[in-house]
């Protein structure tokens, strides 16, 4: 059988320590869709991200991201998806470029990929070559999607990602989300800003107690 | 190219890209010159004032070098891990699917440079300081320990890094951890120093079997460290 949707969950269950957080998870994503988790604290959003991401073991049941198996390549699957929790997992002392570059590299990005990256974002002319420890935290979140462009990550896996930002740096943020997901790129959002992210997403599901709701497309 | 080929090179570009990352982060900061080689230059001072005896200071020189060396290693390792943590990079890095054998050897390879240029300035201390005196066979031992010591206490320290990084207490957690695994570090190239100043009338040749030591554990540990990070990091 083919699986070569971008998130594939059937029954699956991940467990942190000797607690079960996700508990016979079933999600479908489509390629395009800006999908929302919502869900109340603990339900088990960011352990679906992190299991998404290749981070976590799958325990029991059947996963597949972008065609993969997550119980036998989740090393491949870490290739492909980017992750972006509360940390934009930037260095401070190197700048925006420098940064992007960085991350880029590690897929074995080139030199005209890392500055379409940098530029997508809204950060070539002067902000290029600034420290990113003398950015504003809108700044800094777009640095850090820079890299997960960079990485050519194929599953976007954000969680929270409106923390911390005013309200330009989350309209502007919005707007990159929905530029990236007409590119092309896929997007999982955990957030608890329903109203922010409602009009984001083309699709919610809700995370309750391991398990996930559809509730359907939004307008 | 063959599996195994291009895995190699995967490692080797991961490992220049991670440890060219950490020498830019450094020039940028000055941490090493700005902060740890003080307190290590401070350190071969006050022992001096402690010891207070020329005799005494020309004997035990190169146990002094080799001690500030350790403790500012320390420093030097916590600066490389925390940079990484500061704002969730680690965690990034995971993500990213590179091999981790690859961020080991980067990390190490940084670490290991800086070190290099810390005993530089240390040994250069001692001689002007303790009045230590170096020949030319025995400033080739003296180099040859200095790249063999300093490999293996970047290996120790990137492993032992990577493991306390995530933990609570890690700032008293790391000298805990470190400090006995490598004391073979400071016996051997303790005794290979000695040899080459030519402490209490110790040949140069006498230093080299110490080499050996300080090799086999620089082996040992880059060895253990490529193979195990990976489950390190994903602890």
């Amino acid at each position: 059988m083919a699986h070569d949707l971008p998130v594939e969950l059937n029954d699956a269950v991940a467990v942190l320590g000797a607690f079960p957080v996700l508990a016979g998870a079933n999600l479908t994503v489509q390629r395009g869709e800006i999908v929302l988790l919502r869900g109340p604290n603990g339900a088990g959003k960011t352990t679906l991200l992190r299991l998404c991401a290749g981070l976590i073991e799958l325990e029991r049941g059947h996963g597949h991201v972008l065609g993969l198996d997550l119980s036998t390549q989740r090393w491949a699957v870490r290739h492909r998806v980017g992750l972006l929790g509360h940390a934009n997992g930037l260095y401070a002392d190197l700048t925006v470029t420098e940064n992007v570059a960085f991350w880029g590299r590690t897929v074995g990005a080139s030199d005209a990929e890392i500055a379409a990256a940098v530029k997508r974002m809204g950060l070539d002319g002067r902000l290029a070559d600034v420290q990113v420890s003398r950015l504003s935290a809108g700044q800094r979140r777009r640095t850090a999607l820079a890299s997960l462009v960079a990485r050519r990550a194929e599953l976007w896996l954000l969680d929270e990602p409106h923390a911390g930002l005013d309200a330009t740096g989350r309209d502007e943020l919005d707007d990159v989300l929905r530029l990236a997901a007409r590119a092309g790129a896929t997007i999982m959002v955990a957030s608890h800003e329903l109203e922010r992210a409602g009009t984001l997403a083309t699709r919610q599901v809700e995370v309750v107690a391991g398990q996930v709701r559809e509730l359907g497309a939004t307008s | 190219m063959s599996e195994t080929r291009r895995a190699f090179a995967s490692v080797r570009a991961t490992a220049r890209l991670i440890a060219v990352k950490d020498l830019r982060i450094e020039r940028r900061g000055r941490v090493l010159t700005n902060q740890v080689l003080p307190f290590a230059l401070i350190v071969m001072v006050m022992f001096a004032f402690a010891l207070d005896s020329d005799a005494v200071l020309e004997r035990v020189a190169p146990g002094l070098v080799w001690l500030a060396t350790l403790f500012s290693t320390l420093f030097v390792i916590a600066r490389s891990f925390a940079v990484e943590s500061a704002d969730g990079a680690l965690d990034q890095l995971r993500t990213t699917g590179a091999p981790s054998a690859g961020i080991f050897l980067g990390k190490a390879l940084a670490l290991m440079i800086q070190l290099l240029a810390l005993v530089a300035v240390l040994v250069l201390a001692a001689v002007v300081l303790y009045r230590a005196d170096i020949s030319w066979q025995g400033g080739v031992l003296l180099v040859t320990t200095a790249v063999a010591a300093t490999c293996g206490l970047a290996a120790v320290g990137t492993l032992y890094g990577g493991l306390s990084a995530g933990a609570k207490g890690r700032e008293t957690l790391l000298p805990l951890l470190v400090l006995p695994v490598v004391a073979p570090v400071l016996i051997g190239a303790t005794r290979a120093t000695e040899s080459a100043f030519g402490t209490n009338g110790i040949a140069v040749g006498e230093g080299w079997p110490w080499l050996v030591l300080l090799v086999v554990f620089a082996v040992l540990f880059s060895v253990t460290g490529a193979i195990a990070f990976g489950s390190l990091l994903d602890e």
